[in-house]
């Protein structure tokens, strides 16, 4: 599973980060995504997706086609 | 747009904590219907959860009341014309750049830390309420002033002040406030939060306005008009989700039982409790840019919509049996903060005061119990948060 993360979209709400600690972290200056692993374990997929489901600004994106 | 058949808003049904039983009957098959606001004006009312947040995350429809075909929910809205709103009234790039010049502040791990000072605040506001005493308000002795203190800590605004912007922010959420009474609240908020900004500039401390004043990039009305904008977001709408969620627990004794029985299921009564209850009872309102396919239907370029956040939360093709309270289920993409770049900025900040007002009434009141009967209670229809004037409780 490969995750990419746009910050330029993210509006910091942080809703990566409750559903998938792991992976995803915020800056502390401006709150916007901070990627903490970009191939994060597939025992990470259900939380993974629920952020990219979550994600109220479209920032977070799963590589088509990566064995998940 | 054809005639509209529903206007906006629509009253409530027999269970008060139920959303307004005409914005459902567009059901399944009618996702987004048409709605004639309190002036006649036409508008979009969209009523199901795929729908409203495929609207909220879409850029084509604006946040900028400024733009023409804006529905403005009230005369005093209207009159207003979304004038110093700060950035909820914006769209990005500037929404976000102001957004930005806050979010710092609002992350998971600055909340989290901030976890023992509302502890404090909420124990002091106990044990005031309760030492020596059987009953109390819950709103005004407990819901209202804990949210309230710790946004004006956040701020860098003076408790002591409290009555004044409550006063204001009350007569600015109404729907019925006579619009000179809107634009006098209003311009009374506006010049305090621009005192206090210019204050900040010879006496800074290490509050929100402090800091943004330090940024040397804002003028003191736009600082002004964030504060104004977090003033109010952060007091109405946790002292009414606690009121609210308190009562609402009290009238569900198998949720109370189940909650008290597991402590450590509190952060998911809470985002249960925020989609039932879905406080944000005026919808969330924008225009479209572009002409827009959503739910099968065109939406012109120019044309108004709201997002029902309270209908979407219960739609039950998203939460099966959405009208039953349960602590337990899968609340997951609630749209109780909305969604979209202009999601609620605060929602760590709710969800911890929540977590601990909750925790700290429960735990510690065990035999917390309604001092009046239910019917007596009094709902606040006409605010744009739903919420209740008054909870008197006895333990
Ligand atoms: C239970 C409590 C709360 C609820 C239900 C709630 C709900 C909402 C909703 C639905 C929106 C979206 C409005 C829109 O899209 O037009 C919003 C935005 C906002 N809220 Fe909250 N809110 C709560 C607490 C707070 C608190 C405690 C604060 C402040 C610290 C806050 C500050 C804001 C701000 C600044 C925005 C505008 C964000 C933007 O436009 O980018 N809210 N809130
Ligand atoms: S959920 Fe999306 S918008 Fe929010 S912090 Fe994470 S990446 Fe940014």
């Amino acid at each position: 599973m490969i995750v990419h993360v746009d910050a330029d979209r993210c509006c910091g709400a942080g809703q990566c980060v409750l559903a998938a600690p792991e992976v995803f972290d915020q800056r502390d200056e401006d709150g916007t995504v901070v990627l903490l692993d970009a191939s994060p374990p597939a025992a990470l997929v259900r939380e993974v997706a629920d952020a990219v489901a979550a994600c109220p600004g479209g920032a977070i994106r799963l590589e088509e086609g990566t064995p998940r | 747009m054809a005639t509209a058949t529903t206007t906006h808003p629509a009253p409530r049904g027999t269970c008060p904590f139920a959303p307004p039983p005409a914005y459902r009957q567009a059901g399944p098959d009618e996702p987004v219907s048409k709605v004639a606001l309190w002036d006649g004006t036409p508008c979009w009312l969209v009523t199901r959860h795929q729908e409203a947040r495929e609207v909220l995350a879409d850029p084509r429809f604006s946040a900028d009341a400024t733009r023409p075909g804006f529905p403005f929910l009230s005369a005093a809205a209207r009159h207003l014309g979304g004038g110093k709103t700060s950035f909820i009234r914006m769209d990005d790039p500037e929404h976000g750049r102001l957004r930005r010049m806050l979010t710092g502040d609002f992350t998971i791990r600055k909340t989290a830390a901030l976890r023992p000072a509302v502890q404090q605040v909420a124990d002091e506001l106990f044990e005031k309420m309760t030492t020596g005493r059987t009953g109390a308000d819950l709103v005004a002795d407990f819901a209202l002033p804990l949210p309230s203190l710790v946004i004006c800590l956040l701020l860098g605004v003076p408790y002591q002040d409290h009555e004044f912007f409550q006063r204001c922010s009350r007569t600015l959420l109404r729907r019925d406030s006579p619009i000179e009474e809107v634009v006098a609240a209003q311009d009374e908020l506006t010049a305090y939060l621009d005192a206090l900004t210019d204050h900040k500039r010879t006496h800074p401390d290490d509050g929100i306005l402090s800091r943004l004043v330090a940024r040397g990039e804002l003028a003191t009305e736009d600082i002004g008009a964030m504060g104004r904008l977090l003033l109010i977001a952060g007091h109405e709408t946790t002292a009414n989700m606690t009121a609210l969620s308190v009562l609402a627990l009290l009238r569900h004794p198998d949720q109370l039982a189940h909650l008290r029985a597991h402590p450590e299921a509190t952060p998911a009564a809470v985002e249960e409790l925020l989609r039932w209850l879905s406080i944000v009872q005026s919808g969330v309102t924008r225009v479209a840019t572009e002409d827009a396919e959503i739910g099968g239907v065109l939406i012109r370029a120019g044309e108004g919509v709201i997002c029902q956040i309270n209908a979407a939360n219960r739609d039950e093709q998203r939460y099966p049996d959405g009208d039953a309270l349960d602590l337990t289920r899968d609340t997951r993409r609630h749209l109780a903060f909305g969604f979209g770049v202009h999601q609620c900025l605060g929602q760590p900040l709710a969800r911890l005061e929540l977590e601990i007002a909750l925790d700290t009434l429960l735990r510690r009141l065990p035999g917390l119990r309604l001092a009046v009967p239910f019917e007596e209670i009094r709902f606040r229809h006409e605010m744009t948060v739903y919420g209740i004037e008054s909870l008197p409780v006895a333990w």
